[in-house]
C-alpha cells in the first residue's frame, strides 16, 4: 500500500493538545456543573482552580505549538478553511474546525469573565453563564459527530491514521478527497 | 511557496473562489457568542418560559437548573441525632433546637423563584419550613438586636441580614424542598430562603443564628459582593 502525507507534525500536535486540554476541561467542568458530581467529588475550590488554570494552560499550549511549530503551514491551512469548498478537507471538516476554533475563543472569553466577575462587578454579565454552558452543549454535539466519523463509521475511520501517524493510504485519499488527491 | 518538508501537499485550494464563507461562519459565530452576553439572558428567559411545559416532561438540562456552589473542601453531613440549631446573641432566651423540635414549630410553605448572582434562575421552587418570627417567639430578641448573623456548618461561610429583611413575609428557614427533606447539596437539614435576594444570602447548612446589633460583611461580601443583594437591583445589575 502506498501512503500519502495527510497532516503535518504541527497539525497533529495541535490536534492532540487541543483534545487533551478540552477533555480535561469537560471533566472538571462537569464536576462543577452537575449537582450529582459536585456532591460526589466535593473539593469545589480545588476543582475550580484546576478548571481555570487548565483553561489558561490549554490556550497557552495551543499558542505555543503554533508559534514553535510550522506556523506558515498552519496559516496556509487556515486560508484553506476560509473557503467552504472541498479541498484537503471536506466541507463538514471545515465547518467542524471553524466552529471548534470559534468556540475555543468564546470559551476563553466567557471563562475569563466568570473568573473576573467573581472578583469585580464590572466584569459581570447576565449572559456569561448561559454562553459558557451553551458552548459546552454545542461542543459536545460537535465532538460526538467527530468521534463517530473518526473512530466508529467504517467508511471514514481510516482518517484517524492521518491524525496519529500523519499518513493515509493513497487509495483512500483519492476516494475521499478527489479535489486534493484526485 | 515556503513549504516545510513535513507539510502535506496543498492541492485543490481554490483561492479564486470569491466568497469566503468559512471566514464568515467563524466571525459570525464569535460575534454571535460575544453579543449573547447582552441578549442571551433575556432571550433565554422568554424561550425557557415558553417551553416550560415541555421542560417539565423532559428536562432540557440534567441539572434542573441548579448548580451547587460550595466554598470548602467537603459538604457538611447531617445527623438528626446530634444536629442542633443554636439561636443566641442578643436574645433573652438562647435556644438549641433539635431537628424534631424545629419541625414542630408552625409550618409554612411557599413557592418562589431562586436567583443566582452569576445569572441562573430556578423557577417555582416549593419550600417548606418555619418563619423567623416563630423562632424569635421563643428566643425573644433584645430591643437593640437589629441584625442576624447566619453561620453555616460549611466553614467559613457566614452571612448577615437586617432584622427588617429577615422578617419579610417570604423569608423562611426551609427544611423541605419540593416536598422532600432538604437534600444535602441544598444545605441539609436547614437553609435560609430569601427569594428577593441572590442565592449567596440564602445560607445553606445553617447551624447558628446570632442576633447582633448591626449587619456586617458576609463571606461573599468580603469578596466584593453587595450586602443588600436585591435581585435585579444590586451587584452591578
Amino acid at each position: 500500500m502506498s501512503w500519502v502525507r495527510r497532516f503535518s507534525r504541527t497539525e497533529r500536535t495541535l490536534h492532540w493538545v487541543n483534545a487533551a486540554g478540552f477533555l480535561l476541561l469537560v471533566a472538571t467542568g462537569l464536576i462543577l456543573y452537575l449537582p450529582s458530581l459536585s456532591t460526589l467529588v466535593g473539593r469545589r475550590p480545588l476543582v475550580k482552580d484546576v478548571h481555570f488554570w487548565g483553561g489558561v494552560g490549554w490556550i497557552s499550549a495551543l499558542a505555543l505549538v503554533a508559534l514553535l511549530g510550522d506556523w506558515r503551514g498552519l496559516l496556509r491551512t487556515a486560508r484553506d478553511l476560509e473557503r467552504l469548498t472541498p479541498s484537503r478537507f471536506n466541507v463538514g471538516q471545515k465547518v467542524n474546525a471553524l466552529l471548534s476554533a470559534a468556540f475555543a475563543i468564546l470559551f476563553l472569553v466567557s471563562g475569563l469573565l466568570l473568573w473576573l466577575g467573581e472578583r469585580d462587578t464590572r466584569f459581570r454579565f447576565a449572559g456569561t453563564v448561559l454562553l459558557h454552558d451553551g458552548l459546552l452543549y454545542a461542543s459536545l454535539v460537535l465532538l460526538a459527530g467527530h468521534l463517530y466519523l473518526a473512530v466508529i463509521h467504517p467508511a471514514t475511520r481510516h482518517s484517524l491514521r492521518g491524525m496519529t501517524t500523519g499518513k493515509v493510504s493513497e487509495e483512500w485519499a483519492r476516494r475521499h478527497y478527489p479535489r486534493w488527491f484526485g | 511557496m515556503n513549504r516545510s518538508d513535513d507539510f502535506p501537499e496543498e492541492r485543490g485550494v481554490s483561492e479564486s473562489e470569491p466568497k469566503r464563507y468559512g471566514r464568515g461562519l467563524f466571525l459570525a459565530t464569535v460575534a454571535g457568542g460575544l453579543s449573547s452576553l447582552v441578549w442571551g439572558r433575556p432571550v433565554w428567559s422568554r424561550v425557557s418560559a415558553a417551553l416550560a411545559p415541555i421542560d417539565q416532561l423532559v428536562p432540557f438540562v440534567p441539572t434542573s437548573g441548579w448548580r451547587i456552589y460550595t466554598v470548602s473542601g467537603s459538604m457538611p453531613t447531617f445527623d438528626a441525632a446530634t444536629w442542633r440549631l443554636h439561636v443566641g446573641g442578643l436574645v433573652e432566651n438562647e435556644l438549641d433546637l433539635d431537628y424534631e423540635h424545629l419541625r414542630g414549630l408552625p409550618r409554612a410553605t411557599q413557592v418562589s423563584d431562586f436567583h443566582c448572582v452569576t445569572g441562573w434562575t430556578v423557577r417555582n421552587v416549593r419550600w417548606t419550613g418555619v418563619r423567623l418570627a416563630d423562632v424569635f417567639a421563643g428566643a425573644r430578641p433584645k430591643a437593640h438586636a437589629h441584625a442576624l448573623q447566619l453561620t453555616s456548618a460549611e466553614i467559613p461561610y457566614v452571612d448577615y441580614l437586617t432584622m427588617k429583611q429577615a422578617l419579610l413575609p417570604d423569608v423562611m428557614l426551609a427544611y423541605e424542598m419540593n416536598g422532600r427533606p432538604l437534600p444535602r447539596e441544598h444545605g441539609a437539614p436547614l437553609r435560609l430562603v430569601i427569594p428577593e435576594m441572590y442565592g449567596y444570602k440564602n445560607v445553606k447548612w445553617l447551624s447558628r443564628i446570632d442576633l447582633v446589633a448591626k449587619a456586617r460583611a458576609g463571606y461573599w461580601e468580603n469578596l466584593g459582593y453587595d450586602r443588600d443583594a436585591w435581585v435585579g437591583r444590586s451587584n452591578g445589575y
